[in-house]
């Protein structure tokens, strides 16, 4: 790899590497799980080459809390997972949204419950936008492609020191293990890396010592932080939704919603019914929290059907709920346990139920 | 003329907030130390110390550098990664036996591991302070406490652990040594303990962790000079005082 701009043809969990590395994260803890070994894998490697610190991590609790502790302490760091590790980082989540800390967690998430499979799934949607306990908000990204692996990771950084809040990157096994170009952006300057941090603990050199704490005691201190956090979560849902929208201007008769790998199959679906004259649009929603809700009511308007596709039994359909007023225009169809839909298979449900 | 000296001061690495421990508790003692030790060292502006959960959870109220706070049992890894990003500072981490020795047992084990160039001051006071007096891995054999009513019976609950003596077998770990501060003579051989751990570190050595007996009284249902009694008998011929290992 040279500094300059370049194409490289990476998998997934690569260009993750490639994007915490030139956002300038410098601190890297986590722990073997399938299907995101190449994350830590690779970063063995890139990690030192850049002057940074790797920790293989003996659990997926320490790797979160390792995170914990290097945000802190004022870096920018990364921990990784799939699954039912990110179950058990959900405490260090919710410790580092307390702290208002700027964590970035990537999910690369395979099929469950419990120990379930090593397949790509959507199955841990509601712990992304739902994640943890407390009363707390996670920026959440969904990419479809490699090159949304490394542009987001990129952004996540940026999200993170911006807000000072945890940010996860919720892709897939199937975006972890793929391979694509991607454009690296050397040149692209990460925001906020210089912006200094003083709330950091960085020695309490010529003032007094301070804190990062997430334990409020006092009657009425936790619930004035708790508002305090919820106007940060209020600027996030004003500020930075971001999503797909295609195919609007056909004035389509029917929408398909689907967020990472769905999104991208449904694609290949539009083109199937465009061959039959029927004129589908597609809402990808990026940001999966905060959730596109308006654009989404915008785009469901004029539509007669909705279409939910997602490798779950229904997750980010509850959202779309939310966005759209008609629910009964709404007609969900998921795989979960690592199913993944063929583009045939989600237009022969759509076929299905159009004729 | 004025013929006053200053003898003692409060230590500059205390803020002005009073402790608000129980009486009798060992951890208004070992912060003090601590606190005495940083100033001693002339590292108040160069420290960064992590706090339990537990008890101790408010030691950022009472040290004036800076501190976090940690999950439960993680403030090992936490101060990991802050010694990672800060290798020139000094880092430490403060935790209790429900924190260090249940729950956090993989972490300060793993910490140890790899030597990590951090110092662990352990206080050791046989069981959970905060949440009210419960069984911790460290309460002594036939110990009532409030989950184990008819004393600790080694069938049901196991024996307890001396953390000390495990972490000594790993290669990482540079210096190991448990103290007592039931009175003037061990408070000062603690202090000089503690030092030891902090210049470990600031040199180089390698993982130094101290192991404190304190007292609980309020849990004990024991006065604190009876807690002090109880520590300089039964609970120091389970948990021995002194040297466990010094890698020079």
């Amino acid at each position: 790899m040279t500094s300059d701009n370049k194409k490289a043809f990476i998998k997934g969990n690569h260009a993750v590497v490639e994007a915490a590395l030139d956002a300038g994260c410098r601190f890297y803890a986590g722990y073997p799980i399938t299907p995101q070994n190449e994350i830590p894998e690779f970063m063995s490697k890139r990690m030192p080459e850049v002057g940074g610190t790797f920790i293989q991590a003996e659990s997926e609790l320490i790797s979160v809390n390792m995170v914990f502790g290097a945000v802190a302490a004022g870096a920018r760091a990364m921990t990784t997972s799939s699954s039912p590790g990110i179950s058990l980082m959900q405490e260090g989540i919710s410790y580092m949204a307390g702290c208002e800390l700027p964590g970035v967690l990537v999910n690369v998430m395979r099929g469950g419950p419990g120990l379930g499979n090593i397949q790509p799934s959507q199955s841990d949607y509601f712990q992304a936008v739902k994640p943890g306990h407390g009363d707390f908000r996670m920026i959440t990204l969904a990419p479809s492609s490699i090159q949304e692996m490394y542009d987001l990771t990129f952004d996540a950084f940026d999200l993170a020191d911006k807000y000072r809040n945890p940010v996860m990157i919720l892709a897939d096994g199937l975006l972890g293990q793929l391979m694509e170009n991607v454009e690296l952006k050397r040149d692209r300057k990460p925001l906020y890396l210089n912006t200094p941090k003083p709330w950091a603990l960085t020695g309490a050199k010529g003032r007094d010592g301070q804190r990062i704490l997430s334990l409020l005691m006092q009657p009425g201190v936790l619930e004035k932080h708790n508002f305090k956090l919820k106007e940060k979560y209020d600027l996030i849902t004003k500020t930075e939704k971001r999503f797909e929208l295609s195919g609007m201007e056909n004035n389509p008769d029917y929408l398909i919603a689907a967020f990472g790998t769905v999104g991208r199959i449904s694609k290949g679906t539009i083109r199937l019914l465009k061959q039959d004259g029927i004129n589908t649009g597609l809402f990808r929603p990026i940001t999966v929290w905060p959730y596109p809700y308006e654009a989404l009511k915008e785009a469901a308007k004029n539509v007669k059907k909705i279409f939910v596709f997602e490798m779950n039994l229904g997750q980010m359909v509850e959202d779309v709920r939310l966005a759209v007023e008609d629910s009964s225009k709404i007609e969900f169809y998921g795989r979960p346990g690592g199913g993944v839909p063929t583009a045939e298979e989600l237009y022969n449900f759509i076929k299905g139920k159009v004729g | 003329m004025s013929t006053e000296k200053t003898i003692y001061k409060k230590p500059t690495s205390l803020t002005d907030r009073p402790f608000t421990y129980c009486w009798g508790c060992g951890h208004s003692t070992i912060h003090k130390l601590i606190a005495e030790i940083v100033d001693e060292l002339g590292i108040r502006e160069t420290i960064i110390g992590v706090a339990p959960v537990g008890c101790a959870v408010f030691a950022y109220d009472f040290w004036n550098f800076d501190v976090t706070e940690a999950a439960h049992g993680r403030a090992p890894v936490v101060a990991t990664a802050i010694k990672r990003v800060h290798p020139g500072k000094t880092v430490f981490c403060y935790q209790g036996d429900g924190d260090l020795a249940s729950i956090g047992m993989a972490e300060i084990i793993h910490t140890a591991n790899r030597g990590e160039n951090i110092t662990v001051i352990f206080i050791n006071n046989t069981n959970y302070g905060m949440t009210g007096g419960q069984l911790a891995p460290t309460s002594l054999i036939g110990q009532v406490t409030t989950t184990s009513p008819n004393g600790r019976d080694v069938k049901n609950y196991g024996y307890p652990i001396r953390v000390s003596e495990l972490l000594a077998q790993f290669e990482g770990v540079k210096y190991l040594e448990r103290v007592k501060v039931t009175d003037a003579v061990s408070v000062i051989k603690a202090k000089k303990v503690i030092k030891k751990a902090f210049m470990n570190q600031i040199n180089g050595v390698g993982f130094s962790m101290v192991e404190v007996l304190a007292s609980c009284p309020a849990n004990w249902r024991k006065d604190p000079i009876e807690s002090n009694e109880m520590i300089d008998g039964e609970i120091s011929k389970y948990y021995q005082v002194g040297v466990i290992k010094d890698v020079k």
